[in-house]
């Protein structure tokens, strides 16, 4: 399902160098097109190389038009149906739109605090050089989380 | 001013260095700079990622598990006898274990940072992550999709990890779109790594870096084998399209020493989208059938006994599994059937409305947060998995170190488990560490040089969080291995000349020969990084256990694809590009082919078919305990091109019997 993007809402990012699709995508597929010389549409992006295209969904998340959306694989897939989200600050909202016309609407949980919000180290203790060759790590069970184990299991020790 | 073909050229020095922005270096950007503070001392640190850290690595897309949290009541005994039996018995304990013990203490951050995390309250109900429950960290208690795995909303999962990343390092320490090609030995030492060179996907910019320490955590590799779908559906990959091996070619040239570069994963996935079934296994109880209905793994169930012990632990090794659905798409009862009907018929027996609501939204999400792609599949072709039953299908094989795989770098482990300190095998180049420590947790066989996640060998099922604490582990020896070695000064052994002329070749090929022919895609004098993958693609899917073969190969097979390989490192010589998107898959494919070779010359090694299901050598079709219970280990000489393989012992930390009890 490579993406696409929609001719008439696609901006350019308002004339920026980068585009967010371009900032985002994890395999370097969106292109801004800047004098319209690849595609006949300037200063608007579109998906370069299609079939390299693992359907992330990360530049249709991203895009401040919603101008990008996704036509399944044409060499898999039938025609018509549509799987579009809406990434808000806390939650995600996704509208899919079956072949056949039936359509289901999920809305999901994507985080539980601000974006931009986490302080890494707020809360935690320093470092203390002495135990850096000692198993754990900085905040050595500030979280609970570390699990010694039953001696007696190793049994080469 | 820098141009097209004569890029500007940026020399950098710092201490460390991470190359990738995936789980494991977001781990090691935030343990890493705590430490240093401690340490008192001007450690400089950078971290280059060939894409945007809130959507790089594996986990770009999301996650709908976590699949590797041990929590409370289970010992890290027991995750590494699962790790043992699902790799056919030749893992690193001391690896797994050591990753058992601090995992969770990762995933409890991710919940801290954000992370929605599924949990049950008191009558087994469960609720998503947004609900306020009591955190793991005080004792919440969360939904188990398998022993290992829990669930969660993790569609913004690597967003908010690397959030916590950027903030910790430091943005002015963190370069995107760069992408590292080759990594650089000292010109005093050739057995120490000294530095690292790139370029920018964005501007004509080569990034030459000189480090005391790298971390070299870049992912898995992915599209070596010619996918199943050829057409658009090509990047619809099970693993990241983009994971190109760069992890083990570059490790490699460096002269580390690779380890189980044999071993592959093929996972069973639904058809044409690859969404995940491990939730439909073992979140709704679905049964996966063949064409008439019948459940394989009952069926075929004595074919388990010919692997002994590794079949018949309460969970069959995941090859195995596949071996026994390979039987009936041989014997032509295909297809096989994901028989979502019946397991959702049986849960909506004893479930209230609301709770059958929450049930279809979950089984959705299972897709949405990971890969919409399988809902792509499911609208286009009218599924919806109450009333119509999905394909099943293994995938074209896959070469990782985190997920259900164990190829990638033989790295230096704890040291207080008990692992061995002398090498009984013999035929180990004598420049090698003989016992599994050496000085530094998660260093390579090349001094300075580290890796975590993808990068570590030996030892899968890390996953996610899994990944990310190993990277926490490399910051600690890390910032020892610069501590111990101040006085050091890199010295780069290839002049930045060299460098240079290297990474842009490909360039100056289309440059200089791009106006003899009309079509700029046909020209005689070099060949486009797209059609170099193609070939590879082919060589790899026809002789070495690729889908062509249902994954059979033998020793003649091999030989034809080595030679086809070796040209096909001669013509990866001439491969253009016409732009700096062109000139990162041109580097891609050269990553690939490395990865490749030292996939096809460690199944020649090994004497035997050690993962039936994932590949046959139809000439050694057998597991042989009494001479292949070993590593096949791996160096490669970046002069000659060649490739020496060798054994080394295997030992258990922990006592599998358990798992047979």
């Amino acid at each position: 399902m490579p993406t696409f993007v929609r001719t008439e809402k696609c901006d350019g990012c308002k004339g920026q160098d980068r585009t967010a699709c371009m900032y985002i995508c994890p395999h370097d597929l969106m292109k801004l097109d800047k004098d319209g010389s690849d595609t006949g549409h300037a200063m608007k992006s579109y998906n370069q190389e299609p079939e390299q295209c693992w359907e992330c969904y990360s530049c249709v998340k991203i895009c401040p038009q919603n101008a990008i959306e996704c036509r399944h694989y044409a060499d898999v897939v039938p025609l018509g149906g549509s799987v579009q989200p809406l990434r808000g600050t806390d939650s995600i909202m996704w509208t899919i739109k079956f072949r056949n016309g039936n359509m289901k609407r999920f809305k999901f949980p994507i985080r539980t605090t601000a974006e931009g919000s986490i302080d890494p180290y707020a809360g935690k203790p320093e470092a203390d050089m002495a135990k850096i060759e000692e198993n754990g790590f900085f905040n050595h069970m500030e979280q609970n989380g570390y699990r010694a184990g039953d001696p007696s299991e190793l049994i080469c020790k | 001013m820098a141009e097209f073909g004569n890029p500007d050229v940026v020399e950098e020095e710092v201490d460390i260095l991470l190359i990738g922005g995936g789980m494991a270096c977001c781990g090691t950007a935030f343990e890493l700079p705590r430490w240093i503070e401690a340490s008192g001392k001007d450690i400089s640190v950078k971290l280059v990622d060939k894409a945007a850290m809130d959507r790089s690595g594996a986990v770009a897309q999301g996650l709908s598990a976590i699949n590797t949290y041990i929590g409370p009541e289970q010992d890290p005994a027991d995750y590494a006898r699962m790790v043992s039996n699902d790799l056919m018995g030749i893992t690193r304990d001391d690896l797994a274990y050591d990753l058992g013990r601090h995992v969770d203490e990762s995933v409890h951050l991710f919940e801290e940072w954000g992370l929605p995390i599924w949990k049950t309250d008191e009558n087994g109900e469960r609720f998503d992550g947004s609900k306020g429950m009591t955190s793991l960290k005080d004792g919440g208690k969360p939904v188990r999709s398998g022993k290992w795995q829990i669930m969660i909303n993790g569609e913004s999962y690597k967003w908010i990890v690397a959030e916590a990343a950027k903030k910790a390092l430091g943005i002015d320490n963190i370069q995107e779109r760069i992408f590292i090609v080759k990594l650089i030995n000292d010109k005093n030492d050739p057995s120490r790594i000294a530095g690292a060179v790139g370029f920018s996907t964005r501007e004509d910019k080569i990034v030459i870096y000189k480090a005391k320490a790298i971390l070299l955590a870049a992912g898995g590799c992915v599209n070596i084998f010619r996918p199943r779908s050829v057409g658009e559906g090509t990047g619809r990959a099970w693993y990241p399209v983009w994971n190109a091996g760069s992890t083990y070619s570059m490790a490699a040239e460096a002269g580390a020493e690779l380890t189980l570069m044999e071993n592959r994963f093929v996972p069973t996935r639904f058809k044409d989208g690859y969404g995940p079934v491990g939730a439909w296994f073992l979140l709704f109880k679905a049964q996966a059938t063949n064409a008439y209905g019948e459940a394989y793994m009952q069926k075929n169930k004595e074919m388990l006994d010919d692997y002994p012990p590794y079949g018949q632990a309460a969970v069959p090794a995941s090859c195995l599994r596949n071996h026994l659905m390979l039987k009936e798409m041989k014997d032509g009862h295909g297809p096989i059937w994901m028989d979502t009907v019946t397991a959702l018929g049986n849960l909506r027996e004893t479930l209230s409305p609301r709770e059958v609501k929450h049930l279809e939204a979950e089984a959705w999400e299972d897709f949405l947060d990971m890969c919409v792609g399988q809902c792509g599949i499911w609208v286009g072709e009218n599924i919806e998995p109450e009333k119509k039953n999905s394909e099943l299908m293994p995938t074209e094989p896959y070469l990782l170190g985190s997920h259900s795989g164990c190829c990638g770098i033989w790295t230096s482990g704890p040291t207080d488990v008990g692992a061995p300190t002398t090498e009984t095998e013999e035929g180990v180049p004598e420049h090698l560490p003989q016992g599994w420590n050496w000085g530094y947790r998660g260093m390579t066989t090349v001094n300075g040089l580290f890796t975590a996640g993808d990068g570590v060998g030996a030892s899968g099922h890390k996953f996610s969080s899994g990944s990310h604490a190993e990277g926490r582990m490399c910051a600690k020896s890390m910032l020892k291995y610069v501590l111990d070695n101040e006085d050091y000064k890199p010295e780069l052994d290839t002049s930045v000349e060299d460098l240079v002329a290297a990474i842009y070749q490909p360039v100056r090929t289309y440059l200089e020969f791009k106006d003899y022919t009309t079509a700029i895609d046909v020209n005689p004098n070099y060949i486009t990084p797209k059609m170099l993958q193609f070939r590879l693609q082919k060589i790899m899917d026809e002789y070495v256990a690729g889908v062509a073969t249902y994954y059979n190969t033998n020793a003649e097979m091999m030989k034809v694809a080595g030679e086809k390989l070796d040209e096909l490192k001669i013509d990866a010589k001439k491969m253009r590009a016409k732009d700096l998107h062109e000139l990162l898959r041109a580097w891609e494919n050269y990553h690939r082919i490395l990865t490749a070779e030292a996939h096809l010359k460690h199944i020649e090694f090994r004497q035997e078919s050690r993962y039936p299901g994932f590949y046959y050598r139809t000439d050694k079709n057998f597991v042989d305990e009494e001479n292949w219970h070993c590593f096949v280990n791996s160096i490669y000489d970046k002069e000659t091109g060649k490739w020496t393989c060798f054994k080394r012992a295997h030992v258990d930390l922990v006592d599998k019997s358990k798992l047979f009890k």
